[in-house]
């Protein structure tokens, strides 16, 4: 034990940590040869004390946790460094000894609900089988106890269910329940609700605190968010490309960070932006530069609205047991406007209806009342060259990097395909318009060789962008566009869409359910929930001054709600 | 779990109508005297052909043929064979020792299928899981009659460590040499799925959270890793059991087994049509029971399947 | 939060900064690839290369293409003339390496003849079986609805009469006896093997089917029928490959068990399977009889399944993803 390590509590008596992480490096076998993943991480977590690990994807935040608990994948090692669980090395540390620990002094609670509880066996035997493994009482008593504790209502009965017949945030209260169930010392939480819908999230993170706090549980949080981290944690550390490049206490890391990498993640998060603006506004400041660029261009918007949508709804036909089906209404009544040039953020959580009105709008699915009327035009009535036509001038962009293009085609075909299938141009001049585009979304040329696989998702969103943009479309339908990608990637590519708002007058319908890049990036919004519109108004209105419920529900649960923060980042 | 099973009753009803109908059509629609026909060259006796057209209500409208024909396969009325006995009867004799044959081969497949697999699929890349991918190739690729030869050749001629021909004594013992023949080729098929679907297993997302819970490998590995794979694993036993059937044509002929696939083999090599679709017909409901059967095995092991909508 | 603010103030957390220039800032999300394009098939192929399951898979199959066409660079002798009873099952003597059948044929001559029937048979067979499955497992597979329905029940209909039980009813009818050839041999296995083949590319379309590159595609304005072909298919088309190399093998047992069985190939036709059924009577005398053309179909298959285990590996989806 090194001294500098031992701080003194105000009782004044000395206290050791409970994990320390020095000079870790983890590397991976793979077939190019070997990997560095973790090149240099430290940390300290004391008893009870909550520390957050923040980064990018591939920053080696997750590999660094996994490896505290001895669950790195088969190719990986530790290659140099310790883990020092209570002063013992447990860095390369026997499968005997590490099934010891794990349960009952370090717990874990992973990221997917989906994937992370078995879909063969009840939730109740899971539970059990945990305390058994432990030396705990693992009566049903016992683990109704324990999923009930974790916030799981009705849980002897729930315990005889199967996890396909549990909601996903339910799902996550079994996983807590079950992380927690043998009173760890230690709770490695990976990401534990970025899967979720934010008010679910934000409960989630609420109970997880709450039972951590009387256990006197420490926990490693995995995370992307640094406005999650900051809010949820003593301390923040920061892992970039395999080293931590910063740690120290949240709140002083987020008002003045030091690393140029920190400094650039405090300027573009999400949800630390949205909170300044609305910090910065309540001070009076100009929020201007806090915005995207394309605020400005919204003033000179034409006032037609491009896009009428009236009492839209749709009913989708299930089928329950033989022969009976029941009507589930997807979308309920729903209208709104779209100004041409300007940006509308539909907001919601799965299930909302929210994608559905998306693919109704591009005419790729009908309507089952309602209208949707493109530049007067109502778009039900359109015969199929009619269509054809429409489809140059509303173009999508969807949510999966790696979905949403074909990996067959390399990006030359894929950017030309829009332009051959309306017969635009000759092959010279077609190839032109790819290259143009290409600058266009500040991708190089030779990208057009290249094929989707060798793209990172924000290039490859960027590659979906530069197809959009081929026919040179008025409206583009943003379905979650942004939501894959890692957050400065995100900040990029939302400056991107703003910037060729601006310079080629486009129009933006964004669906998405994060409401923190509504605020950056839209004039309008739309609340909608289970299918109606519940709430819409200007961006600023609906965040000044929201008027229902959920929309407020919403807000609050942008992470950093608590975190006082400067309007201004230096 | 009720309505999944009557879904899957009611989705089997229209596949066994419609195989039967099948092979009702192709053989009994033929223009002319079928069953002049379906006996080709060497004709039986005349009171034969006459109790077969009456067996087959030639006189009817197709659709009346077929109703007819349904009926007596369901209450096991076949027919006559060649020499005038009932078919039915021929059946009950050599139905148990087919079914015993059948049995044996597949625990043969599924134990040691399984077994192998896991293993291999735990130790993915060392020299077991190499050695067994490459072996079980080649006991893909040696076609059943093949195997059959070989294995009566060397185990029961050669080493004689078993009766290289069944005859008339068919029991567990005999009948070893032939069901480790029949079930060998799927052995190799069950081994192969068993080690891919345990390597798909070993990387999900459950089964770290089962090893984070403090869980001994071997719970980890019996209660989620293996347990999981069975549910490809089942599915292609029951899908295979059609080509348990082909294969037992091969076997009992070669063995000497006095079981379905004989009787029926020698109803091919005689040109005895009605026979031939009488067996594959009762074959055919077998057939289509058996997939039930492991549809029903299959949502016990795999509870989403009994929820789907 | 309180439940923590209270816990926060207790301990000094000092605030850590690491050297900037040991982990320098990159631009972000810049493109930084030097090796050249490679598209999915040249990725593939580059796999393949290195696998030696592979290289000697397709070595086996250029090489049996050569006999199975050109019998006559390998040997001289004819497999049914000259077979002369004299020679019955007598053993490798100069010119018949391989000693001669029952019927004192030369039995290399006879092996090497017989590898045109099989190959013939199982590649056309699998050209059919591609045509009829991969088309309506497609239509099935992208349109849904009742096509689906209506495609799924014939297939599971065919489906549930077994290969060799089918074909022993189908060999019944008169005209496949009296017809008897590699074309009614094709007949049998295409009509009761399509349904694997559509099943497998129903399964693979429905997958890719709901891409969003798909939707992507049809909001460009690419037809229905277009995106099918021109984005569903081919990303659909690696488990369809794999198992059309598989059934390869699989159709080339198929004929030699229906010829052994007396229902395949006729007797003039030179096949493995119809010699092994020859044979078989003398296995316990001359067991070498029935072992050289039983070790020419093994090898066979041995190698269509070596090839599409290969490419299996070569073409899974998840190898590729970055």
């Amino acid at each position: 034990m090194t001294t500098s390590n031992i701080t003194i509590d105000e009782a004044g008596t000395e206290e050791r940590p409970l994990l320390e992480i020095r000079d870790l490096a983890i590397s991976f076998q793979t077939a190019s040869g070997e990997f560095q993943a973790v090149k240099n991480a430290h940390l300290t977590i004391m008893p009870g004390e909550t520390v957050a690990i923040v980064g990018e994807s591939g920053s080696g935040k997750s590999t660094t946790a996994l490896a505290a608990i001895g669950l790195l994948p088969a190719n990986g090692r530790v290659s140099g460094g310790q883990i020092l669980l209570d002063g013992e090395d447990i860095s390369n540390a026997s499968e005997k000894r590490m099934i010891e620990l794990r349960g009952n002094t370090i717990g874990m609670v992973p990221q997917d609900p989906m994937s992370n509880l078995n879909p063969v066996w009840k939730i109740g035997s899971q539970v059990r089988e945990t305390l058994r493994a432990n030396g705990k009482p693992s009566a049903p008593a016992d683990v109704a106890r324990v999923l009930g504790e974790a916030g799981l209502p009705d849980s002897a009965r729930r315990a005889k269910q199967y996890p396909h017949e549990f909601s996903g945030g339910m799902r996550q209260r079994a996983l807590i329940a079950i992380g927690l169930s043998c009173q760890p010392r230690l709770l490695i939480a990976d990401e534990p609700t970025s899967a979720l819908d934010v008010t679910v999230q934000r409960q989630i993170l609420d109970h997880l605190e709450t039972m951590t706090a009387e256990l006197g549980t420490a926990v490693l949080l995995i995370t992307h968010d640094l406005g999650l981290a900051a809010e949820r944690a003593d301390k923040v550390v920061v892992m970039y490309r395999g080293n931590v490049v910063e740690a120290g206490p949240s709140l002083e890391l987020l008002r003045n960070p030091q690393h140029p990498y920190t400094q650039r993640l405090v300027a573009s998060a999400p949800s630390l932006a949205s909170r300044r603006i609305q910090a910065a506004k309540a001070e009076g400041i100009e929020t201007e530069e806090l915005l995207a660029p394309a605020e400005a261009v919204a003033e000179k918007a034409l006032p037609d609205d491009v896009l009428k949508v009236e009492s839209l709804s749709k009913v989708f036909k299930l089928r329950s047991g033989i022969g009976k089906a029941t009507d589930f209404t997807a979308v309920d009544n729903v209208s709104f406007n779209v100004k041409r040039g300007t940006t509308t953020a539909i907001v919601g959580e799965s299930g909302s209806g929210k994608s559905t009105v998306a693919q109704m709008v591009l005419n790729l699915l009908a309507p089952t009342s309602g209208r949707i009327v493109f530049d007067g035009v109502d778009t039900s009535t359109l015969n199929s060259r009619e269509i054809f036509k429409f489809r140059r001038r509303v173009q999508p962009i969807f949510q999966d990097p790696y979905g949403s293009l074909d990996p067959m085609y390399n990006i030359f075909r894929t950017i030309e395909e829009p332009l051959r299938t309306h017969k635009i141009g000759d092959k010279a001049s077609r190839e032109k318009k790819v290259r143009e585009l290409l600058d266009q979304v500040a991708l190089p040329q030779s990208t057009m060789q290249r094929y989707p696989n060798e793209l990172s998702g924000g290039q490859r969103q960027r590659v979906a962008i530069a197809r959009a943009l081929a026919l040179d479309p008025e409206v583009i339908i943003c379905d979650e566009a942004v939501s894959a990608l890692d957050v400065l990637v995100q900040a990029q590519v939302l400056n991107l869409l703003a910037e060729l708002q601006s310079n080629l007058g486009l129009t933006y319908l964004f669906i998405t359910h994060d409401l923190a890049v509504v605020r950056q990036i839209a004039d309008h919004v739309c609340v909608m929930q289970k299918g109606k519109l519940v709430e819409t108004g200007s961006t600023d209105e609906v965040f000044d001054s929201p008027q229902q419920d959920y929309t407020r529900a919403l807000l609050h649960a942008i992470p950093g709600a608590s975190l006082m923060l400067p309007p201004v980042v230096a | 779990m009720i309505q999944y099973i009557l879904r899957r009753l009611l989705q089997v009803i229209p596949v066994f109508l419609g195989t039967t109908l099948l092979v009702y059509f192709m053989v009994f629609a033929l223009p002319g005297d079928p069953i002049r026909a379906l006996f080709g060259d060497r004709p039986p006796s005349e009171s034969v052909i006459a109790a077969l057209r009456q067996q087959y209500n030639l006189d009817q409208p197709f659709w009346v043929q077929y109703g007819l024909f349904l009926k007596n396969l369901f209450t096991f009325n076949l027919g006559v064979d060649f020499t005038g006995q009932p078919i039915s009867a021929t059946l009950g004799r050599v139905f148990p020792v087919t079914a015993m044959l059948a049995i044996e081969a597949l625990a043969i497949q599924a134990v040691f299928g399984v077994a192998f697999g896991l293993i291999a699929g735990l130790r993915k890349g060392k020299l077991f899981d190499s050695t067994v991918l490459v072996a079980s190739l080649v006991v893909i690729a040696v076609p059943t009659f093949v195997l059959g030869f070989v294995l009566q050749l060397v185990v029961g001629v050669q080493l004689g460590w078993a009766k290289p021909t069944v005859g008339a004594n068919a029991n567990w013992g005999t009948l070893i040499l032939p069901a480790a023949v029949l079930g060998l080729v799927s052995f190799a098929y069950v081994l192969r799925l068993t080690r891919a679907s345990v390597i798909e297993n070993m990387n999900a997302d459950y089964v770290r959270t089962a090893t984070a819970k403090g869980l001994s490998r071997p719970r980890v590995v019996l209660a989620h890793i293996l347990r999981n794979s069975m549910i490809p694993v089942v599915t292609y036993l029951g899908a295979n059991l059609g080509g348990l059937m082909g294969g037992a044509i091969v076997t009992e002929g070669i063995f000497n087994v006095p079981g379905v696939g004989q009787k029926l083999y020698q109803a091919v090599i005689r040109s005895e049509g009605p026979t031939v679709v009488a067996i594959v017909s009762v074959l055919v409901l077998v057939f289509v029971a058996a997939n039930l059967l492991v549809d029903l095995l299959y949502a016990w092991l795999d509870p989403r399947i009994r929820y789907e909508k | 939060m309180k439940s923590r603010s209270v816990m926060k103030s207790n301990r000094q957390i000092e605030h850590y900064v690491a050297p900037i220039d040991e982990t320098p800032l990159l631009a972000t999300d810049t493109l930084k690839i030097d090796a050249a394009p490679l598209s999915l098939w040249a990725d593939a192929w580059r796999k393949l290369r290195r696998r030696p399951l592979f290289i000697i898979s397709a070595f086996m199959i250029l090489l049996l293409l050569v006999v199975a066409f050109f019998p006559g660079l390998f040997t001289q002798t004819a497999p049914n003339d000259n077979c002369q009873l004299g020679d019955s099952l007598a053993g490798p003597s100069a010119g018949h390496p391989l000693g001669f059948t029952f019927q004192g044929c030369d039995i290399y001559s006879r092996v090497i003849h017989g590898t045109q029937a099989s190959l013939t048979v199982g590649v056309v067979s699998v050209i059919f079986v591609l045509i009829i499955g991969v088309t309506l497992g497609a239509l099935a597979g992208f349109f849904g609805g009742w096509i689906d329905t209506v495609i799924a029940r014939i297939g599971d209909i065919f489906f549930a009469l077994p290969l060799v039980l089918g074909a022993l009813v189908v060999t019944q009818l008169p005209f496949f006896r009296e017809n008897k050839s590699v074309f009614t041999v094709v007949m049998v296995i295409v009509m009761l093997g399509w349904p694997q083949m559509a099943r497998i590319t129903r399964g693979a379309v429905i997958e890719v089917r709901n891409a969003d590159f798909v939707t992507a595609a049809r909001s460009l304005g690419v037809s229905k029928i277009g995106t099918l072909v021109r984005h569903v298919v081919p990303n659909a088309l690696a488990p369809i490959i794999v198992l059309a190399t598989m059934e390869l093998g699989v159709f080339i047992v198929t004929e030699a068990t229906l010829s052994f069985l007396g229902i395949g190939l006729p007797g003039s036709i030179m096949s493995w399977g119809n010699d092994i059924s020859a044979a078989k009577d003398t296995l316990r005398t001359n067991p070498e009889v029935l072992m050289y053309p039983a070790t020419a179909l093994s090898i066979t298959v041995l190698s269509f399944i070596m090839l599409g285990d290969a490419l299996r590996d070569a073409l899974d989806p998840k190898s590729r993803k970055r």
